[in-house]
């Protein structure tokens, strides 16, 4: 059975949304588990707290305070009705920053743990050999942690697929703009439409499956490093 | 022209660093001392691993590392830092890990790649990833890793601490080689005085942070009044030459301060100079030449110096034309044979010491 306009509709926006995501948690969550990795404070401490704050939260709660930071009539929600003319609540890049708060410690802490396990002396070499910190990064610590690197952004990926919570308190039900696949699965349910759900639930186990197997046959269970 | 150090570290435990010394801009300068001396820490400090405290200075060829509130970070020191560890990097195979020195190097490298590769012994396994190697080929990837990247200052951190003996005495062969060919100055730190013998021109003495002596190896190993000389292992250095092979008997025949000393016969040709190490304790004393004796090395020398190293012991300083010998003898034969400085005397020596010790795997 050919899938309807709609469930491309809904299957291309979670797409969207999950890869647009995870690319900001890459950019973000590279220098953030660098830090973390690196630093030892109470600072620090605290940071790596609100980063897996999202793991332990009720992703309502954490729904609930977005609402509330971008509505129109927040300061977050007035700056960017005038920086972009639009409204932010109930739009995608709302979503988008649900999903990246939301996915945040699921790209940070595979990364963090292959900071950390990083050879302590090998960094040190690569500086007596000539290597500015930069390029030390970018020679031997980016190629060390390369699957670490396709493990963050899987995960983050998948996870941005997965969320429920988090979207239905801040992006309402909106389709083409705010409905994503596990939104349309509960709307479906809510309308008995069940052969649809069906075909949308199945569609997502098979799908996560595959990612965690491809995650799991890569890098082995050391992959899965994300502690509450 | 050297490098000079000012140096104030505090370290783990109460542990202090203060020192001032300038170290020579040229030849192989040994850091010695026990463990918790201060050596690795001192090092680092150079290499810039490791940031003294305030008040420190680092100079190196008139150029300012680390002074008035400025430190030259690592990667702008032109430094090559061989680790007890190795630390070849683990994603990129042996070439590679030369390339990534080679690639970065600034000026051109005192050996040629292939040269080092040969003289290495490299050349094989070159696309080998690291973790298939032997601690050994590993260390000397990683000597050759630091000499890609021509640096100005060669630092070595205990290169041989983790190899076994065969390994080891490899690798040292192989330094000894580089020192000879390539004019770097090297700063090597190590807890074998025996490895220190056969490679360093000069010693710095290190205990508890401070430096405690410092002068000529050569000098250094034939002094009393050092720590050297209290160590069980004592040694004194003499250098000479080649004199013969007596391929019969199969030993060399060395030639020091013009009297010959035998020992197992060495691959080098004759002409070529050598140092032989010379335990204490292998050295025994003699009122006349003894007629009939299964020693073969028996050396007119002058007692220069007695001291007592404590107990049973004394420890005699005997002079072989320019250069000195150590003996460790007991009190009771000192006193029964009446020796005294300036009283010309002959040291047997027993050949299996300079066989064993003279650092050759023959």
């Amino acid at each position: 059975m050919p899938l309807s306009p709609a469930e491309l509709d809904v299957i291309g926006l979670t797409a969207a949304l999950a890869a647009v995501t995870t690319v900001i948690l890459l950019v973000l969550g590279t220098p953030l588990a660098w830090w973390l990795a690196t630093r030892r404070t109470n600072m620090s401490a605290l940071v790596e707290a609100l980063v897996a704050l999202p793991l332990v939260l009720p992703p309502t709660v954490l729904g609930f305070y977005l609402l509330l930071a971008l509505a129109p009539d927040s300061p977050v929600g007035m700056l960017w009705q005038q920086l972009t003319g639009t409204r932010l609540a109930f739009s995608f890049s709302a979503l988008v920053i649900g999903s990246v708060i939301y996915s945040l410690p699921f790209v940070v802490q595979p990364l963090q743990s292959a900071f950390q396990s990083l050879p302590a002396g090998t960094r040190q070499a690569a500086a007596t050999l000539g290597a500015s910190p930069w390029d030390q990064f970018r020679s031997v610590v980016l190629p060390i942690s390369r699957r670490s690197f396709i493990t963050a952004a899987s995960l983050g990926f998948a996870h941005t697929v997965g969320e429920f919570g988090v979207i239905l308190m801040i992006g309402g039900n909106i389709p083409g703009e705010t409905q994503v696949l596990s939104i349309a699965l509960y709307d479906r349910v809510e309308t008995l439409q069940f052969a649809e759900a069906h075909r949308m639930a199945a569609g997502l186990v098979v799908f996560s499956l595959a990612l965690l197997f491809f995650i799991y046959r890569q890098s082995g269970a050391s992959a899965w490093r994300v502690r509450t | 022209m050297s490098l000079d150090l000012d140096l104030h570290c505090t370290g783990q435990q109460g542990f202090q660093l203060q020192l001032q010394s300038s170290i020579a801009d040229q030849g192989v300068t040994a850091l010695y001392g026990p463990s918790g001396s201060g050596k690795s820490t001192l090092l680092d400090c150079i290499a810039g691993l490791r940031e003294p405290g305030d008040g420190s200075q680092i100079s190196f060829r008139g150029q300012q590392w680390l002074g008035h509130g400025q430190a030259v970070p690592v990667w702008r020191r032109r430094i090559g830092y061989v680790f007890q560890d190795a630390r070849l990097f683990p994603h990129l195979t042996v070439a590679g890990n030369l390339d990534y020195a080679s690639q970065r190097a600034r000026g051109r490298p005192a050996l040629e790649r292939d040269r080092l590769q040969a003289l290495l012994g490299i050349d094989e396994l070159l696309p080998q990833k690291p973790d298939t190697l032997s601690a050994g080929q590993q260390q000397r990837v990683a000597i050759g890793r630091a000499l890609c990247s021509a640096p100005q200052l060669l630092l070595l951190d205990e290169p041989l601490a983790n190899l076994d003996p065969m390994a080891s005495a490899e690798c040292l062969t192989l330094l000894q080689e580089i020192a000879n060919q390539v004019d770097l100055p090297m700063i090597y730190v190590s807890h074998d005085i025996e490895e220190l013998g056969q490679l360093a021109d000069d010693l710095l003495l290190l205990q508890k942070g401070k430096l405690v002596d410092s002068g000529p190896m050569m000098e250094m190993s034939s002094r009393l009044d050092t720590q050297l000389a209290h160590e069980e292992q004592a040694a004194a250095i003499v250098s000479g030459h080649i004199k013969a092979q007596d391929t019969h008997f199969g030993l060399t025949e060395i030639e020091v301060e013009e009297q010959v000393l035998y020992v197992n016969l060495l691959p080098q040709a004759p002409g070529s100079s050598r140092r032989l190490r010379i335990p204490a304790r292998d050295v025994s004393i003699c009122r006349e030449r003894p007629a009939q004796s299964s020693i073969l090395n028996i050396l007119p020398v002058t007692i220069a110096e007695i001291t007592t190293s404590g107990g049973a012991q004394l420890m005699l300083r005997l002079a072989l034309g320019k250069q000195f010998l150590l003996a460790r003898i007991t009190r009771k034969s000192a006193e029964r044979l009446q020796l005294a400085p300036g009283d010309r005397v002959f040291a047997q020596i027993k050949s299996v010491a300079l066989l064993s010790e003279a650092g050759d795997a023959v």
